[in-house]
């Protein structure tokens, strides 16, 4: 097996990186690199430069207004965008619902969603979790009913990440209650600003507002947005949830936190030395380092064993409970490598145009809020658990 | 390729009850298995081409050890690779390559002494000129399959003191010469070693620059060690789950339990993690010095602590069954500890990583 990329590859990664040296902003790298909070604002500014060069959709088809990357393309693109501290793309429209409009979607919903994810037009949110259906996301109850040529949807769904930006929802839904809970979903699109919806804020334990509530009350949605075969939800939910697990590697981001890890350890001192040098802390950077370079090479040998970048069930779970293990275990070092001024936490220091005075060094700002908020990784996307019942039934078949 | 033919010969000839037999066996290893071995050109797969063989790379290394993991094999391959990758660095030995690799004749590699603790420079022996030839004085510890040898690749102090890099010399060593003192003994995992006293022994000098040989020789070693955990570990799992599927208790196949079945999927993801490690070890053996003794260490330290959860898992999840001498789970287990303690352990490979590290 090849670990090494090709002359060619290497040269891909020339062009990223003067792409991103070109392009990024550093005014919202360096929010990235500080850990200050993102706007709505800085996603979009972010997602339409991507957009200009192409580079936006990096995983779907070029017929659709994806690059055409190979497999080794995306993931050097993944690693670069890390390095360079630019944000996340935003998955929901771009990773989840994307993808599985281009593989069940009608050429109608095709020609009309996806040119609207590009270019910005609508920002969507993903409507999966229930106050009563977390891991055991099947049993969900928000219903939509047939009446004539519209879904009547009555319900909540909860945990919805940025869905106070929100122009879109992509919905599963309740259509039957007969046979296996799995049988009765249906995958629906739901217009945020329809009569009857309505959003409500959770404040996490950090104290930022980033995940919602959201009530549907008698909302009335086209039957032309109904994605696929009544009822064949948790097909397509099962697919869009490969992808997601896929990219809860994250290899470029842990590659990322690490390098600022070494960066706060080189800087923070114990007895007169570099706290990087002494070795105890020293062995616990190493341990997550080699964790981490080994979970780079099981990544990717993911993505050449598969023929799609829909990684196989089980190992898209391996790679979730590992990567998450990895970056949990980052920021946890993160946090202890500032010690005592891990403690101070001003919220509108995390503000681009917050006036000072900073407290302790430059970077201590936000960095045991993002510990705090990281401990969602474990939970979200199935957690870390609810992997381990994947892997015991679809690869070791207990 | 020839890992599969391998495979299929060790399926067919080696068995676990003929692999105990070997082991238990005055000898402690099969020469008549290792005859046919090299027929099949399994020794040869160790070799660079250059040095008379037809592989050598870490992926040939690799695929070897595997499959001589998955069967246990008791035979001196990690001597042999150890000892004839040596004699191809310093190069001029073609003959006795070729003796090797047609299994005429048996090379033991011994390194380490009794306080070495896996740190290369740290070796008392010491080599002394007389004449053309070279005296050789000290002890060698754990040499595998020393009684097993014709001659013995034995390293010793030309100059310095343990600590440095410089002045270490390798020499060849017959196993007949004098002064040569050998007390061999069978190891917990079911394979043999012994311990070397040479005194004023006669020798050929090899090299007088044997550090930069020693790190890609024992680079070398930790990918088949590596390799030949991930096939033990590979059978760990296989008879693991077979028995977590068959053994009922509370009316229903133990593995419908969760607390089992959540272990187990640790045990498994441990498993692909330390492939992936071993892959990169594999890979960088052809590197330069930094990746490739970068990516050894990462290695081994991988396996040594992948390789303690997945032993102690798989005892304890066969129950009282795990702690019988019956079950070949159990000396799987135990080759599988007793790699850690090869070339290093957990510990030693991560203090080694974090000083590539820093230097870096």
């Amino acid at each position: 097996m090849n670990l090494d990329f090709t002359p060619g590859e290497e040269q891909f990664r020339a062009e990223v990186r003067s792409f991103l040296k070109a392009k990024l902003p550093a005014r919202i790298a360096d929010k990235v690199r500080t850990g200050k909070r993102l706007h709505k604002k800085d996603h979009e500014e972010w997602h339409a430069i991507l957009q200009e060069r192409g580079w936006l959709a990096s995983h779907w088809p070029p017929e659709f207004g994806g690059p055409g990357w190979t497999t080794a393309q995306a993931h050097i693109f993944d690693e670069e965008v890390s390095l360079a501290f630019a944000p996340r793309v935003v998955p929901f429209g771009v990773s989840m619902l994307g993808p599985v409009l281009i593989k069940y979607g009608t050429s109608a919903q095709k020609s009309h969603w996806l040119p609207r994810i590009l270019d910005g037009t609508d920002w969507w949110c993903q409507g999966y979790s229930e106050p009563g259906a977390g891991s055991d996301l099947a049993s969900l109850k928000t219903s939509a009913v047939r009446q004539g040529d519209h879904y009547l949807v009555n319900g909540q769904k909860t945990w919805t990440t940025l869905a106070q930006h929100a122009d879109m929802i992509f919905c599963l839904v309740r259509t039957s209650t007969e046979g296996k809970k799995q049988a009765g979903i249906s995958f629906l699109l739901i217009d945020m600003k329809s009569p009857g919806v309505e959003v409500r804020p959770i404040i996490t334990l950090e104290g930022e507002h980033e995940v919602n509530e959201i009530f549907f009350t008698d909302v009335r949605v086209p039957v032309e947005n109904l994605v696929g075969e009544e009822n064949m939800g948790w097909t397509y939910a099962k697919y869009l949830l490969t992808y997601e697990r896929t990219s809860e590697a994250r290899v470029g981001a842990a590659t990322a936190a690490l390098s600022f890890l070494k960066q706060v350890a080189q800087t923070e001192e114990k007895g007169g030395r570099p706290l990087a040098e002494d070795p105890l802390f020293a062995a616990r950077i190493a341990r997550v380092e080699i964790d981490l370079e080994n979970m780079k090479t099981t990544n990717l040998r993911v993505l050449a064993d598969s023929a799609s970048s829909a990684a196989p069930l089980e190992l898209s779970a391996m790679l979730k409970i590992r990567g998450t293990e990895i970056r949990q275990e980052l920021a946890s070092l993160t946090r202890i490598a500032l010690g005592p001024y891990a403690q101070p936490y001003v919220a509108e220091a995390l503000d681009e145009d917050f006036p000072g005075p900073q407290i302790g060094p430059d970077y201590a700002a936000g960095i045991a809020a993002h510990y705090f908020n990281e401990r969602k990784l474990s939970i979200f996307a199935g957690s870390n658990e609810v992997q381990r019942e994947i892997i015991t039934k679809v690869s070791l078949e207990l | 390729m020839l890992a599969e033919t391998l495979g299929r010969f060790l399926q067919k000839r080696y068995p676990v009850e003929v692999r105990h037999q070997i082991s238990e066996s005055t000898a402690g290893w099969s020469s008549a298995h290792w005859g046919e071995l090299a027929e099949l050109g399994v020794l040869g797969g160790l070799v660079p081409e250059a040095a008379g063989g037809f592989g050598g790379i870490g992926f040939d290394i690799a695929a070897i050890f595997e499959q001589l993991g998955r069967a246990m094999a008791v035979e001196p391959f990690l001597g042999t690779l150890m000892a004839v990758r040596t004699l191809a660095k310093v190069g001029g030995h073609d003959g006795l390559i070729g003796e090797v690799l047609s299994g005429a004749s048996i090379l033991a590699f011994a390194h380490e002494d009794r306080t070495s603790r896996y740190d290369l420079t740290n070796i008392a022996a010491h080599a002394r000129r007389d004449g053309d030839r070279w005296l050789l004085n000290g002890g060698k510890a754990l040499v595998t399959h020393l009684e097993a040898a014709d001659d013995i690749i034995v390293s010793a102090r030309i100059s310095g003191v343990r600590g440095e890099q410089t002045g270490i010399g390798l020499f060849l060593v017959k196993r007949a010469a004098a002064g040569v003192a050998v007390e061999g003994y069978p190891l917990i995992d079911g394979g043999r070693a012994g311990e070397l006293q040479l005194a004023d022994t006669p020798s050929m000098l090899l090299t007088d620059d044997a550090y930069p040989v020693l790190e890609d020789v024992v680079a070398a070693g930790i990918v088949a060690l590596s390799w030949e955990a991930v096939g033990i570990m590979d059978m760990i799992k296989t008879t693991t789950l077979d028995y977590l599927r068959t053994r009922q208790q509370f009316g229903v196949p133990i593995g419908k339990f969760q607390a089992l079945q959540h272990r187990m999927a640790t045990v498994a993801l441990e498993i692909e993690q330390a492939r992936s490690a071993a892959i990169n070890a594999a890979n960088g053996l052809q590197g330069d010095r930094a990746k490739r003794e970068r990516s050894a260490s990462a290695a081994k330290y991988t396996i040594g602590r992948a390789g303690t959860l997945v032993a102690e898992e798989a005892i304890q999840l066969h129950g009282g069954m795990g702690m019988t001498w019956e079950l070949p789970v159990s000396h799987f287990a135990k080759r599988l500890m007793m790699i850690g303690h090869q070339l290093g352990d957990e510990d030693h490979h991560l203090a080694r990583f974090i000083a590539f590290e820093q230097a870096a």
